[in-house]
């Protein structure tokens, strides 16, 4: 790495910026297509019940955030030195048992949202019993392996010397991204 | 530390950001359920195909403005003023730029797989690029415009732009996203 030279622009300069992003945005672009089939290919369901579309954009963020709090936390033990891959381990309980309280949280709030925007707003009602089981049982599987994945990203950039800043955390989040929308909508033919 | 009170730390240190990302996630949500989004979804092929794409993309050009605008606060590089600065500059251009040719790619991209998958759906290249085109020009304008004056008054206010850069970059998205997917969906749709 050479330091950056007094007053120069270095990583500020407009078209290092664009370059350095393009196949990263390319190839994200190219991923979420394979969750844009998805919703395409059960357009039927998701147009009939317009009320599945409501949870469509809080399945793509939260499957992301979840992701990307977990694996911050491993990443900050990992470059302390405290981080052990032990099911045992007390550090690695209590991250894993707060995700998945967040995520109970977050969505029986899902649920109970979607089923008032359906019954009240966009007079599409589904049943809130309905409505709670895809939005926690999707969301519950989501956690899930956005722990499971965040574990293995944070394991593998430790055994690889990556700088898990830099790779996992990207990598993580885009990819609990993309699995929220298939997760939905598999549990959502299930049930519906 | 026990692992019950680790749970209940790391819990209350989220959900507040969680709950802010699941309000504007749920916003984005309902106006997709809106009779005449499922409306466009039905006429416009290839329209839900590019919609995860575009959702997500938005958190990764702008997050990454985010976190650069963070980073160059807490290494003085930039000021936290709205000034002709080079940098600054230099910053706002490239999101612009990544934001316009990724969503004009995304665009094309799904315009691609969709005549390939569906040719008897018969998609139109002008309509779908025409919409992302228009809708990432409007959501950058916005989203720069947002992000720069939440994140520089957070910091004069004595807040880490760190912390604030992701729940305003996931709000707004969600937000201003599906609003001017919307509004473009009318415009290209009054105009093609």
């Amino acid at each position: 790495m050479t330091l950056p030279v007094q007053g120069s622009l270095g990583t500020w300069e407009t078209r290092a910026i664009v370059i350095t992003m393009m196949p990263i945005l390319i190839g994200l672009s190219i991923l979420q297509m394979g969750s844009g089939y998805i919703l395409e290919t059960l357009e039927e369901t998701y147009l009939g019940n317009p009320t599945l579309l409501v949870m469509v954009p809080v399945m793509i963020d939260m499957g992301g955030n979840l992701g990307c709090i977990m694996s911050s936390r491993l990443s900050t033990r990992l470059h302390l030195g405290l981080l052990t891959f032990k099911l045992r381990d007390e550090n690695l309980q209590t991250n894993v048992g707060a995700i998945l309280a967040l995520a109970l949280t977050i969505f029986t709030g899902l649920g109970i949202a979607a089923w008032a925007i359906g019954e009240f707003v966009i007079s599409a009602p589904l049943p809130l019993v309905d409505l709670l089981a895809i939005s926690l049982i999707s969301g519950m599987i989501l956690a899930v392996l956005a722990i499971v994945i965040s574990i293995g990203a944070t394991w593998l950039s430790y055994k690889w010397g990556l700088d898990p800043d830099d790779t996992t955390i990207p990598v993580v989040t885009n990819v609990c991204d993309i699995l929220g929308v298939i997760i939905l909508s598999i549990v959502a033919i299930i049930i519906l | 530390m026990t692992v019950r009170t680790g749970i209940r730390r790391i819990y209350s240190e989220s959900i507040l950001i969680l709950f802010v990302s699941l309000g504007g996630g749920i916003f984005a949500g309902s106006v997709l359920g809106t009779e005449g989004m499922v409306d466009a979804f039905e006429r416009i092929p290839g329209l839900l195909l590019l919609l995860p794409a575009f959702l997500a993309t938005r958190g990764n050009v702008y997050g990454s403005l985010g976190a650069r605008l963070a980073s160059g606060l807490h290494q003085g590089l930039i000021e936290a003023e709205l000034s002709w600065d080079r940098r600054l500059i230099n910053a706002i251009t490239a999101s612009f730029i990544n934001g316009i040719y990724i969503s004009v790619f995304i665009g094309l991209l799904s315009w691609a797989i969709s005549s390939v998958l569906r040719p008897e759906a018969d998609p139109s290249l002008v309509t779908l690029v025409g919409i992302m085109l228009l809708a990432g020009l409007l959501t950058s304008v916005v989203m720069i415009i947002g992000l720069v004056i939440l994140v520089f008054a957070g910091y004069r206010y004595g807040l880490d732009p760190d912390n604030l850069v992701g729940p305003i970059v996931t709000t707004l998205g969600d937000i201003f996203g599906v609003v001017f997917l919307f509004v473009s969906i009318m415009v290209v749709g009054a105009i093609v």
